[in-house]
């Protein structure tokens, strides 16, 4: 590999964009190809597909064996809530490899006691995500749980809006209609607020904070492996 | 699980801009249950200091051995390894799985 490829790689890995490294596996040589110039590559529909997936793999290209190095920026995970089921999922999510951020202004929720070892920051998200957290891009997840449209809107309309590859909000159908109305007003299309995934997490009865965790993240993992549903 | 393998590659550019020959490895298939996915990287240098893993432990001696190979020769190679042997069957690692790992010199 070239030096100059391998600092190009790790560049675009600093900024938070994608990239995939081509490699043909039998003479060794590369190029590397960046997010913004996928859909001009001649290689355009195999490289959108794997990046979709962050999946490295081979792919045959004209008879010869080429590896696709797939470097997605790592996943973020920003949480909405301090609340009992961010105790549960904060750790777990940890376990995945997911950076986790919990955001909620309410100190009492927000105690280093309740998240030991966890990136918390007692703020409005509105300020948070202009002060202390990176800003959102499309290699983030946010759930917003904690039941209070004053907390979780201005959250979903930042995640929304910053095109984050998962947004997710708990509560009932009856109160996700409510919140279709808030964001309704505020201007948000239809699609875009179809993008939540409301009631959040995966339907797998989960009763217990743990339960709902677990839902949560396996939702994540299909959004990000699977990509969007076609 | 969803992160890339981050601090391998700035571990490359880092140890060979210290001047340090660098090989890296990267694995390109896996069959069956192999203990690392696609895309792990391992990256060593010229003493066989090494970061990172393409098997869990298993196979990484021969990756070091083959890799100051390339760094000696700047040929690119791709070895093929069964994680499936009584070393791997002791460490605890899942049998019957088998890689494909690229190594190939840092110029």
């Amino acid at each position: 590999m070239r030096r100059d490829i391998l600092q190009a790689l790790n560049v675009e890995r600093a900024a938070r964009r994608a990239a995939i490294l081509v490699t043909d596996v039998a003479d060794g040589t590369q190029r590397l190809v960046r997010e913004g110039e996928i859909a001009a590559d001649s290689l355009a529909e195999p490289l959108a597909r794997h990046l979709a997936a962050g999946r490295s793999g081979l792919i045959a290209v004209e008879g010869r064996q080429t590896f696709l190095t797939v470097q997605v920026p790592p996943v973020r995970l920003v949480v909405i809530g301090a609340v009992h089921i961010s105790q549960a999922l904060a750790p777990m999510a940890e376990a995945l490899d997911l950076a986790v951020t919990v955001i909620d202004p309410r100190t009492a929720f927000a105690s280093p006691e309740r998240f030991p070892g966890i990136d918390l920051v007692a703020q409005w998200p509105d300020a948070a995500f202009s002060d202390t957290v990176p800003p959102l891009d499309a290699y983030c997840a946010l759930a917003a749980l904690t039941h209070d449209p004053k907390i979780d809107d201005p959250a979903l309309a930042a995640a929304l809006e910053a095109g984050c590859f998962y947004v997710g909000a708990l509560g009932s159908r009856k109160t996700h209609a409510a919140r279709v109305v808030r964001l309704t007003e505020a201007g948000f299309s239809p699609e875009r607020i179809g993008r939540i995934r409301a009631p959040i997490g995966l339907p797998i009865s989960a009763a217990t904070p743990a339960e709902i965790a677990v839902a949560i993240l396996a939702e994540i993992v299909a959004v990000r492996r699977q990509g969007p549903p076609s | 699980m969803l992160s890339t393998d981050t601090d391998i590659l700035t571990a490359a550019e880092s140890w060979r801009r210290d001047g340090r020959a660098v090989a890296l490895a990267t694995v390109i298939e896996t069959w069956g249950s192999a203990p690392r996915p696609v895309g792990s990287h391992l990256v060593v240098d010229g003493d066989g200091n090494f970061l990172g893993s393409v098997s869990g432990g298993c196979v990484e001696g021969a990756v070091v051995t083959e890799s100051l190979e390339a760094i000696a020769d700047g040929r690119p190679r791709v070895i093929e390894f069964g994680v499936a042997d009584e070393t791997a069957w002791r460490v605890g690692l899942s049998c019957g799985g088998r890689i494909r790992v690229l190594i190939e010199r840092i110029d």
